[in-house]
């Protein structure tokens, strides 16, 4: 194989703050309390900035930023409020070498993907969304919806600025307000964020951002005047929310962990399923809730296609970040790749034949080589548990029954993938599987038109597409 | 191994037809992606010189005269007069006419002479008529022929017929190497472009060859991707190397380093030579070579420091 020269993108494009203060009514401004907390890059452990980690009193201030800010924003016309969405949308896409560099910088994601799949997207949902603000009375939601007011949300760290616009841009395009809490290990881009909605002069108290870890976020949900709660994570975390808010009046979305199926048949065009499921389990280093992390292969073709996807995998590039030739970069946390670690020796132990091509990592920073387990049984943790890492398990079927019943034999629903060549199995396979989302010949494909959610411990709700602007809608 | 397929002729169609298929979305993202591939430094440097020692230097125009096929062969034989460091190209590739020219310019260099047969472009000839024409541009002094297949058998399910052609033209060939072009541009589906590589494999090609470059659609990444996945799961099934050549529309230095990544992280090294992959094009040398002095000077120079043909 020729050897790529190092092609690293310019970190010089992003000039970060030695400490960040939180976003609240249009000022940025410490913590009360005054506790910080640092954020590091994956890639190499050093520290990229301290930032203000928000206490109770902190969280009060910016709902009653919000609530302040909500009555004249609710009020404004959609078409007003689009403007300031499109304009949101064009910064994002102007800054966008920018906030792609940041991004990998704090989440360790290669930056061929935070530059060509994460801000692409962060553009569009605001642009969609933008769209939709002055056309809610022919949504389908009765004709003259209302905001509900303010909205206490929380983002992952697996897609921090892509799972801010999922949940902000359908907020404000519907007239509500938001307090948004990033994930404690990636708060850097949700604050570059706060400088773009300055920029583009979107008023005070419309979103706040509050970082912090936990505590900040269950004091958020628990916060008497929040209207509504969006949440993605951990299914976990998802329970104890839906605990904190039950019967309290608030609208609730959550979209939570998976365990998807990615089915192949016998008759799928074997190279570009191949594909499907590198795409599908190290993508974003498999931190990715609907990544397709059970390979089911229909067994007259599981050598074919285990043969293919060992020499696949031996062609991923490990390593930096930030050079534009890495397929699969850092793993987010030392806690994150511990838990990867741990239910990968599980799978060694409970029987199942591990497999990882030759690849070497570096000496610094948080890593983990693409990694299969063949062999595996549905009774195997390494089958039933999300790992959310580039960790993959095969398992076989032989009739289309089997791989339906193992696809839906798990507490999950988020997606699923079908590969075949015939387009009555895509259809009568998909109707069966429990799942939100199914991919047909393809997998994780994201668009802000088509709706995202969960079936059973996935989550309930939907993000995206005209079904979004519901769970911000009275 | 022969030119006998290891499979019946009667069983042709169900052979290719069960041949796993393409999906048009998944090879087009892949060819996409890999094309965002960051080749610089060194890794360029590297790249241009086997690029150019890839290219078949081709001339294909009712309009070629003895003196230009010269220039092509000197050309060809010393790309940059002015940097002897600039390795040859593969190949000279001329019409059969022009064969006896050629050879007489390319004697002794150790770059190959090819010569388009079979009624190029279209293939529409009867097959004595094509065999003629291969015999002669081999008598002549061509190394490897650039045969073109009946698309319109093949469109028409003749399979067979496709491959009596191609078993035909590769015994007149003698010891020249046979370049199968399938016309990928008339075949209109990756289906089809995958079938016909294994048709003219099985029938004995020691090349296949995307395109005449005299079509509406000539070499595509995508398709050259098909063609690659199909040399290598050949070699992987029955042990023959075959060797793959896209043809037509590649202009620039981006688009070949565009390729050379697409068989590196396809195929891999094996095919990383000219014995095995193959440029046909003309106006693409001399963008590798103003490429090849801008990295070696720092700065371009003007199109008129490199020689027309």
């Amino acid at each position: 194989m020729f050897e790529y020269a190092p092609a690293p993108e310019s970190r010089s494009v992003v000039s970060i703050d030695s400490s960040y203060g939180l976003f609240i009514d249009g000022e940025f401004d410490a913590a009360k309390e005054g506790g910080v907390f640092k954020t590091v890059n994956p890639a190499d452990e050093e520290v990229l900035a301290e930032v203000a980690s928000a206490g109770p009193e902190d969280v009060d201030r910016a709902v009653a930023a919000a609530r302040r800010a909500f009555p004249g924003w609710a009020a404004l016309p959609g078409a007003e409020r689009a403007k300031y969405l499109f304009r949101i949308a064009r910064i994002i896409q102007e800054r966008s070498r920018e906030l792609a560099v940041l991004e990998s910088l704090d989440n360790g994601k290669p930056i061929k993907e935070s530059r060509d799949v994460d801000l692409p997207l962060v553009a569009a949902h605001f642009f969609y969304y933008a769209g939709w603000a002055d056309k809610l009375p022919y949504a389908g939601f009765g004709p003259a919806p209302r905001p509900i007011g303010v909205a206490g949300q929380i983002v992952p760290w697996n897609f921090p600025l892509l799972m801010l616009a999922w949940k902000i841009a359908p907020a404000l395009a519907t007239g509500n307000t938001v307090v948004l809490k990033p994930a404690e290990t990636t708060p850097l881009s949700a604050l570059f964020f706060a400088d773009v909605c300055r920029q583009a002069g979107l008023p005070p108290g419309v979103v706040n951002i509050v970082t912090g870890a936990g505590d900040t976020g269950a004091y958020l949900v628990a916060h008497p005047d929040v209207d509504k709660v969006a949440f993605t994570g951990s299914t976990e975390v998802g329970r104890e929310i839906a605990r904190t808010v039950a019967g309290t009046g608030k609208r609730l979305t959550l979209e939570l962990g998976g365990k998807a199926a990615n089915i192949v048949f016998d008759d799928a065009p074997i190279d570009q399923a191949v594909e499907g499921i590198v795409n599908g389990i190290f993508f974003n280093q498999g931190h990715v809730c609907c990544a397709g992390s059970r390979l089911l292969v229909q067994e007259s073709v599981f050598d074919l296609v285990l043969e293919s996807l060992k020499r696949r995998m031996a062609t991923l590039r490990l390593g930096d970040p930030l050079d534009k030739n890495t397929d699969i970069g850092a793993i987010n946390s030392a806690a994150q790749l511990a838990r990867i670690k741990q239910l990968s020796e599980i799978g060694g132990q409970e029987g199942a034949e591990r497999w990882s091509p030759p690849c070497e990592l570096p000496d610094r920073g948080f890593w983990f080589a693409p990694t299969i387990f063949t062999g595996v049984t549905q009774a195997h943790r390494i089958a039933r548990e999300e790992i959310f890492g580039p960790v993959l398990s095969v398992l076989t079927f032989r009739t289309p029954a089997e791989a339906i019943e193992k696809a839906n034999n798990t507490p999950y629903g988020l997606s699923a993938g079908i590969w075949t060549e015939k387009g009555s199995r895509i259809l009568a396979v998909a109707d069966k599987l429990r799942a939100g989302v199914v991919w047909a010949n393809t997998f994780n494909k994201f668009d802000p038109a088509s709706p995202f959610g969960g079936y059973k411990e996935s989550g309930y709700g939907r993000e995206g597409g005209r079904h979004g602007l519901e769970a911000y809608l009275a | 191994m022969t030119a006998t397929a290891p499979i019946g002729l009667s069983d042709l169609r169900s052979y290719l037809h069960g041949l796993p298929g393409v999906d048009k979305v998944g090879v087009e993202a892949r060819a996409a992606a890999l094309g965002t591939r960051s080749v610089k430094t060194s890794s360029k440097a590297k790249a241009i010189d086997l690029a150019i020692r890839m290219v078949d230097l081709t001339t294909l125009e009712g309009a070629d005269t003895p003196g230009k096929v010269r220039a092509l062969c000197a050309k060809g034989r010393r790309p940059d007069p002015a940097d002897p460091s600039v390795p040859s190209v593969a190949a000279i590739c001329v019409y059969p006419a022009m064969v006896p020219v050629a050879a007489a310019a390319l004697a002794g260099s150790g770059v190959h002479l090819a010569s388009v047969a079979t009624a190029f472009p279209s293939g529409q000839a009867p097959l004595e008529v094509k065999l003629a024409d291969t015999r002669a541009a081999v008598a002549a002094g061509a190394d490897e022929v650039d045969m073109v297949i009946s698309r319109g058998a093949f469109l028409a399910g003749d399979y067979a017929r496709v491959f009596d052609e191609i078993v035909a033209v590769k015994e007149a060939c003698g010891s020249a190497h046979l370049k199968v072009i399938l016309e990928t541009g008339e075949l209109a589906t990756y289906d089809n472009v995958r079938r016909a590589s294994w048709l003219a494999m099985l029938a004995g090609a020691d090349f296949i060859k995307t395109s005449t470059g005299k079509v509406a659609v000539n070499a595509t990444l995508p398709i050259t991707l098909v063609m690659l996945e199909a040399v290598r799961d050949f070699r992987a099934k029955f042990g023959r190397q075959i060797g793959v050549k896209p043809a037509g529309g590649i202009k620039n230095t981006k688009d070949a380093i565009k390729y050379l990544v697409l068989i590196n992280e396809t195929v891999g090294d094996d095919w990383l030579d000219p014995a095995w992959f193959r440029f046909g094009a003309s106006s693409l040398l001399n963008d590798l070579l103003m490429q090849r002095t801008k990295l070696t000077t720092g700065h371009y120079s003007g199109p008129d420091y490199f020689t027309l043909d």
